[in-house]
């Protein structure tokens, strides 16, 4: 009796140890897997707004927790934010007085492969790729046909596909042009833990030229898509950009390629903005110069870097945040003298593109974290068109104008200056002189002539604060050495000769440790 | 049928129908009393039938009657400090006689599951009973022991009231896991994880019951907690009820707290000597009338009181134990409080000839937390002295600096102190419960082997509110603030094993255990609508909820041969729900050795000795605490509202993939032990060394993948070594305990030394990766502390500071370490570490004829404090901030900076201490009375009495290394009464 009850017992007990250890298959209650993300049709435009808004925000909050990528501040951490700074801190158009771990060394032109900055752009850069990978992954014809998914989702997700595989493009680009030779990973490299290969620089430049010309059938016709998607237009217009640096990233001339290509963006029915200002205000997403945004909404879309970075960060010293839209400035960026002498003069009285604060600001740079020395710029607001606040004061509703019709204009007389067979040069003359009028409000700047030094310049009054001059210096040879010597450069007050090295950023010293198939750009 | 409910409806049930009709057998009844060599009648002492599960306590004057087995042959005597005594019985009295056995020999040791005699323990473990714990106000039980053990650091963690601790046994041997110990309280493993709400999960339980903590420190003792062993355990035994007689115990205690000092910043005259001196005459006309010391303003003398009363007794050979606590805690920081509720009942029957032994103990509590505002505490360090308190204006009457073009309380400067304080409510509610019921049946043909069931549950519920009023200038922007938070957590357990003790003439003593432990942990955080001050919903917080199991095999064996050869080993294996079905299951094992010299003939009989033992061990442990429950899944996040993106005119909510490892396993660490414990002079000496080397593979770290390898940039991984060693020395001195003075004295002091040996998927050939932490006050994103392979963990990261001829250190000139010309993030050099090289303890207690006088020191040498509060203000305060001016630091003026200089290593400090944590003085009152089981003491405590240090701060013990807005520690004055009958 006795023994039949420990037997009893020890039986119940052998049971109960086997059956729980289903137990261990606990699977995520309130977070969705890739197995059941990926069944219902309708997620995938969620996945594919991800992959958009790994360009504007810095996690799944909004405007903070959650962040991307870890390693650094959240709020520093959005891909535009970091894109804006490499673009501009290191060149003449703009300091920024803030004492925030590395961030001077992008202005002093001393960085090192440890600068957090350079590399949170760095993962921000390979945040995009990887999670373009994995959405093209995902979409493939044959793991549709599994999911069962076909009819108009089907044709859908292409779309959405073609669309990321341009996300992927772009990110590449960025990679090309600020870090040359670098990690290569494309949708047949599984998530997990293995080190991906160093792709040469102008075997990428290859890569991403042949992925932009096979987009050209995939993508939805320029102007036919949704406002902030991507389409034909946005492609042609990266593949210029990707044409107009060929130089510089391979060594080979391809401005005819350029050209040829922005003659497809020019002739897709975008316009002008009549008003250069509107370009930059919390309505500029009616704008029909606009070609490819990355767009921010006060109370949908915020984050602490992006527009709201910009915006803040502009304002300062006696300027009314009110004007701005905004509830407060940041105190953080200014220009130098050269960006402001590019002008006939800085209030905007004859070039209204300048747009500078001059009021209780020095021209000259003393100290770099005072934010009085240094004009200030006026060129972004949360303010519309029409002088309303944005949707909310911290938070702006501005659209970041990433490609727009200017810089097409500006890139083909440069193209034609650089290389007769790329078109004609009064039609070029023709495109500047566009956008002269419209910055003076009559024929009275148009010019008769055009060379690289105007075109260099006029890129700067044009497109200052817009993220391109990073690329342009280096593209005309005023970057690094002796050439061009604006304010702080290298660390000094009248500027100095810095070293060629820092045409491209190192590759972060994490990244070089974590993955043995690295090798460091030279310099550093 | 899930595993709760297998508990419910299978296992309990059968268990009860096991017993349900078993046999009553023959038993006698010896009587006797127990006194100690001065004849004083000890009660309380325990009285077990050798073999029998059967015990009872002494009364109040030291007589017993137990009822035992007519089979049973031998009687075993424990008190509290006295050694253990095993006695034949003859006849039906045994009376005994017990000695002062210091060393606490005869003891036993709760181990992980079950018990030790001290006597065979191979392990480094250190009991600490209620006798040693430290006096006064402790409201949180860690508390109670800290600088009583070598190898555990328990660093208060600041002055909130009802605060935790950092608590590291032998150091850390984690980094990105956690590095807390698991810590047990009668059989139910807590928690790691806080709860919402709560300054302090460990603070839900009221100190005053109890009755001791044993601290497992090697892997021999913590392999048996498999993959939660690697940082040590902390068992925690609550009181029991004893003796058949009710005694009521009450005591009751009254403390002021009073902060220590200030940071020391200008005075209003000095603060307005220098802007005149530094500044334009803008800044100068920012400069007020009033001479506010903002620091004496928001703090405050503290008042707290604490009462319990516990009853216990026996009904009928139920002993039971009940209490009451309650404390009202308010914190020296104007508005903060905390006051908690508590209740235990334990209570412990037998039945079946005391063969089956019932022990269930529940205990709750009701936490009620007012916090205030710390950022007050940097507010005040930095606020303009020459500002009045008040002003008249629209933000509640409290001056504020304002931004001149809007009108707008200005973003860039501090808020007021007191209108930080006051103009925000942050009250939480926290409850806990805690219980298990354990049953131990002794087999009636089998009476060495026992089967023992435990099951538990800890149930905790946090929620609260944080309102600030449409008028406070921190939040008038979005017209005041207001939110709600609620999360539950439960964590359920079953622990089911077989003990297997037996003595056997000429062959050992065997001692084996084998078990099975099902743990599962829930967390839910309800959704709460979070509303602005005019009641308006603005979004709601996330719905979560989230589980995870953790089951679990176990078995240990310990032989002891000849009463001086142990062999110890043991082994469990761990599956957790948390990892891949492929990588779930881990294995753990330890094997030790002991050898008792003592008991060799050539020393048995040494007046010299009374106690030799040296001890090995080898264990693996491992970790799994600090990851997310689903780190292994591709897991895919919705966006919040907020974080939408735009197509066309439309919004839509994002979906993210989460970053993940699929191949996720165990942190494992191996730990060697190698001690040696030395008894002298009948124990009136005892020492006790120990050293170990604890390696740490697969290192659950946050860290940096390969960039396109995975879907984020970092990602919890396998990756990375780190090794601790050190090695410990205890030294126990109890030279004089006679009835009328006694004497004894603790002195312990441990040395570490922690290295990061890998952090990389690959060994790191470039000597350069680097994993930036700790994060600093002041710029963005500004971290102060790396991680590199060859150094220790948390090291200082920091340029190399040049000075002047005169010593002065000169603004942004730092060495070029790497020598290549450019000053630049390269030359940021790894010097000291937050962590000490060496710790001590020192308590000493004297009793002299119902007097007592008890302190303890504790000291911490070689640890490293990156003074934040100094290096955030600097000169820049006044010369670069427009529209408004901040205080300085003092050492502003002698280093001269005008901007910050955040990543000087001029700001690193050494910052070892000694410090007295208390003084108390009691007296025993039940003296006077003369009436037998009655006590009554009178005492006094000086608690953080005084400290010794060079550092230049407020306090040198900020855990983490980094002083920036610490609530300071109080000094604290309590008067207290206890009084027993």
């Amino acid at each position: 009796m006795k023994n039949m009850r420990i037997l009893l017992l020890t039986g119940i007990l052998a049971f109960g140890i086997v059956s729980c250890t289903k137990d261990l298959d606990r699977k995520p209650i309130v977070e969705v897997t890739s197995a059941s993300v990926y069944a219902n049709p309708a997620n995938y435009k969620g996945i594919l707004a991800k992959l958009y808004a790994g360009l504007a925000v810095s996690g799944q909050s909004g405007p903070d927790g959650q962040p991307d990528i870890a390693g650094i501040d959240e709020g520093f951490s959005t891909y535009l934010r970091q894109y804006w700074k490499a673009q501009e801190l290191t060149t003449d158009e703009a300091v920024i007085g803030w004492n925030d771990g590395s961030l001077p060394d992008y202005h002093d032109m001393d960085w090192g492969a440890g600068n957090e900055f350079i590399a949170a752009m760095y993962n921000r850069i390979y945040y995009q790729i990887g999670l373009c990978n994995e959405f093209i992954r995902e979409t493939s014809d044959a793991k549709l046909a599994e999911r069962n998914i076909g009819g108009a989702d089907a044709a859908n997700i292409k779309i959405y596909r073609s669309e990321a595989r341009f996300l992927r493009a772009l990110s590449y680009y960025h990679a090309i042009d600020m870090f040359g030779n670098v990690p290569f990973v494309t949708e047949n490299d599984k998530v997990g833990a293995f080190f991906p290969i160093q792709i040469k620089r102008a075997d990428l430049f290859t890569y991403v030229e042949n992925e932009l010309k096979e987009l050209d059938a995939e993508l939805v016709a320029a102007g036919a898509n949704e406002y902030a998607r991507a389409d034909k237009a946005a492609a042609w217009m990266l593949l210029a950009k990707l044409y107009m640096n060929s130089e510089v990233y391979t060594g080979t001339k391809r401005y005819v390629d350029a050209a040829a290509q922005l003659n497809k963006v020019i002739a897709a029915g975008f316009s002008l903005e009549p008003e250069y200002k509107n370009l930059f205000t919390a309505d500029n997403h009616l704008s029909n110069e606009i070609i490819f945004p990355v767009t921010f909404d006060g109370m949908r879309t915020r984050t602490w870097g992006g527009m709201t970075f910009v915006v803040h960060a502009e304002v300062g010293g006696s300027m009314n945040p009110g004007a701005y839209g905004i509830d407060g400035g940041w105190w953080g960026l200014r220009t130098t003298k050269q960006l402001v002498n590019k002008f006939p003069e800085p209030t905007g009285a004859v070039d209204r593109r300048a747009m500078f604060h001059t009021a209780g600001q020095s021209l000259e740079i003393n100290d770099i974290f005072t934010f009085t020395d240094g004009y200030a710029v006026r060129k972004y607001s949360n303010l519309t068109s029409t002088g309303a606040q944005g949707s909310h004061p911290t938070f702006v509703d501005t659209d970041f104008p990433m490609f727009r019709l200017a810089d097409a204009y500006l890139m083909y007389a440069e193209a034609v200056v650089r290389d007769g067979a790329a078109g004609s040069m009064a039609t070029a003359l023709g495109y500047v002189n566009a956008l002269r009028q419209r910055a003076y409000g009559s024929p009275a700047g148009n010019v008769t002539t055009l060379d690289l030094d105007f075109l260099i310049d006029e890129r700067a009054r044009e497109l200052y604060w817009e993220a391109h001059r990073r690329t342009d210096l280096i593209r005309f040879g005023k970057f690094t050495g002796a050439s061009y010597i604006w304010a702080w450069k290298g660390g000094v007050k009248d500027g100095k000769t810095v070293s060629d090295h820092l045409q491209l950023f190192p590759i972060p010293a994490s990244d070089k440790a974590s993955n043995p198939n690295l090798t460091q750009n030279p310099g550093y | 049928m899930n595993c709760r409910n297998l508990i419910a409806k299978l296992i309990l049930p059968a268990f009860l129908f096991l017993f349900a009709t078993t046999a009553l057998a023959q038993t006698k009844t010896i009587t006797g009393k127990v006194t100690d060599v001065n004849g004083t009648r000890l009660p309380g002492a325990t009285v077990t039938a050798k073999g029998q599960n059967v015990t009872v306590a002494t009364n109040e004057n030291g007589d017993y009657s137990i009822t035992v087995p007519a089979s049973t042959t031998r009687l075993i005597f424990t008190s509290v400090g006295f050694g253990m005594q095993e006695v034949a019985i003859s006849g039906n009295t045994v009376n005994v006689t017990l000695r002062v056995d210091v060393a606490n020999l005869g003891e036993v040791v709760v181990v992980g599951y079950g018990t030790q005699r001290r006597k065979d323990l191979t392990a480094s473990i250190v009991t600490v009973t209620a006798e040693d714990f430290n006096k006064g106000p402790i409201v949180s039980p860690e508390q109670l022991i800290a600088g009583k053990v070598a190898g555990v650091q328990i660093t208060p963690g600041s002055g909130i009231p009802g605060g935790g601790s950092r608590i590291r046994v032998r150091g850390s041997a984690s980094l990105d896991a956690s590095n807390n110990p698991l810590i047990v309280i009668d059989g139910v493993p807590l928690e790691d994880a806080g709860i919402s709400g709560s300054a302090n999960p460990l603070a839900m339980i009221n100190p005053n019951d109890i009755e001791s903590f044993n601290i497992l420190k090697d892997a021999s003792a913590t392999a048996i907690y498999g993959s939660r062993g690697t940082n040590g355990v902390i068992i925690i035994t609550t009181k029991k009820g004893r003796s058949a007689k009710l005694r009521v115990d009450y005591s009751s205690m009254v403390s002021r707290a009073k902060r220590i000092e200030v940071v020391d910043v200008l005075s209003a005259d000095e603060f307005r000597a220098l802007v005149k001196s530094k500044t334009n005459a803008t800044q100068q006309s920012f400069l007020g009338n009033a001479n506010t010391n903002w620091q004496e303003l928001i703090y405050r003398t503290a008042w707290s009181h604490d009462h319990n009363i516990s009853l216990s007794g026996g009904i009928p050979n139920i002993p039971y134990r009940f209490s009451l606590g309650y404390v009202d805690q308010q914190g020296i920081l104007r508005t903060s409080e905390m006051d908690r509720k508590s209740a235990s009942l334990s209570v412990s029957p037998s039945f079946f000839d005391n063969h089956l032994r019932v022990e269930l103990n529940v205990r709750a509590s009701e936490t009620e937390n007012d916090f205030a505002n710390e950022g007050a505490i940097s507010s005040a360090v930095g606020f303009d002295p020459t500002q009045p308190v008040r002003a008249t204006n629209r933000y509640g009457g409290y001056f504020e600096w304002l931004d001149p073009t809007s009108g707008l309380p200005n973003n860039n400067a501090y808020k007021n102190p007191l209108g930080l304080l006051y103009q925000r409510s942050d009250k939480s509610t926290v409850q806990r419960a805690i219980g298990n019921i354990q049953f131990d049946y002794k087999f009636h043909f089998l009476p060495e082997l026992r089967a023992i069931v435990n099951v538990g549950s800890d149930r905790a519920d946090g929620r609260g509110t944080v309102t600030v009023p449409k008028e406070a200038a921190s939040n008038f922007r979005d017209s005041g603030f207001f939110n709600r938070y609620y999360q539950r957590r439960k964590n359920d357990l079953l622990d089911a094993y077989f003990n297997y003790n037996r003595d056997m003439e000429r062959i050992g003593r065997v001692d084996f255990t084998a078990g099975y432990g099902y743990q599962t942990w829930e967390q839910e955080n309800p959704r709460v609508p979070r509303v602005n001050a005019f009641g308006t919903v603005i979004d709601s917080s996330f719905y979560y909820k989230a589980e995870h199991t953790l089951i679990s095999f176990y078995g240990r064996l310990n032989y002891t041969f000849m009463d001086r050869y142990i062999l110890h080993a043991s082994v469990r294996r761990d599956g957790s729900s948390r990892f891949h079905p492929d990588n779930r299951w881990g294995t753990f094992p330890s094997v030790a050795v002991a050898w008792r010299m003592k008991e060799e003939s050539f020393l048995k009989n040494s007046n010299i000795f009374s106690d030799m033992k040296l001890r090995f061990s080898y264990g693996v442990t491992g970790q799994q605490e600090g990851i997310g429950n689903y780190e292994y899944f591709p897991r895919y996040t919705y966006s919040a509202g907020t974080a939408q993106y735009q197509f066309g005119n439309l919004f839509y909510p994002t979906i993210r993939p989460e970053e993940y490892d699929r191949d996720l396993k165990w942190e494992s660490t191996s730990t060697y032990n190698a001690g040696l414990d030395l008894g002298f002079l009948g124990g009136k000496i005892g020492f006790s060394t120990d050293v170990f080397r604890k390696s740490t593979k697969d290192l659950l770290g946050f860290v940096a993948v390969p960039a396109g390898s995975n879907l984020s940039n970092f990602v919890v991984t396998n990756v990375g070594e780190l090794e601790t060693k050190g090695i410990e020395f205890t030294l126990n001195l109890n030279p004089i305990r006679t009835k009328k003075f006694s004497w004894e004295s603790n002195f312990n002091i441990t040395f570490l030394e922690a290295e990061v040996q890998k952090l990389t998927l690959i060994p790191d050939t470039t000597g350069k990766y680097t994993v930036a932490r700790g994060g600093i006050s002041g710029g963005v994103g500004n971290m102060i502390q790396a991680l590199r392979v060859g150094h220790t963990p948390y090291a200082f990261q920091v340029y190399k500071q040049v000075y002047d001829a005169s010593g002065k250190p000169i603004q942004g000139l730092y060495a070029d370490m790497n020598g290549d010309g450019v000053v630049n993030t390269d030359d940021r050099y790894l010097y000291k570490s937050p962590e000490p090289k060496s710790y001590m303890g020192f308590s000493t207690q004297l009793n002299y004829l119902g007097w007592n006088l008890a302190f303890t020191l504790r000291g911490s040498f070689g640890n490293y404090m990156y003074n934040n509060i100094s290096s955030n203000n600097v000169q820049s305060n006044i010369t670069s901030t427009t529209n408004f001016l901040n205080n300085l630091h003092r050492s502003a003026l002698e280093a001269n900076f005008t901007n910050n200089q955040y990543f000087s290593d001029y700001y690193l400090e050494n910052a070892s201490f000694l410090k007295a944590d208390n003084i108390s003085l009691g007296y025993d009152l039940g003296r006077l009375l003369k009436k037998q089981g009655m006590t009554a003491r009178l005492s006094a405590t000086v608690y953080n009495a005084f400290i010794i240090t060079d550092y230049s701060g407020l306090d040198p013990e900020i855990s983490g290394g980094i002083d920036n807005n610490l609530y300071p520690r109080p000094r604290t004055v309590s008067v207290g009464f206890n009084l027993g009958f």
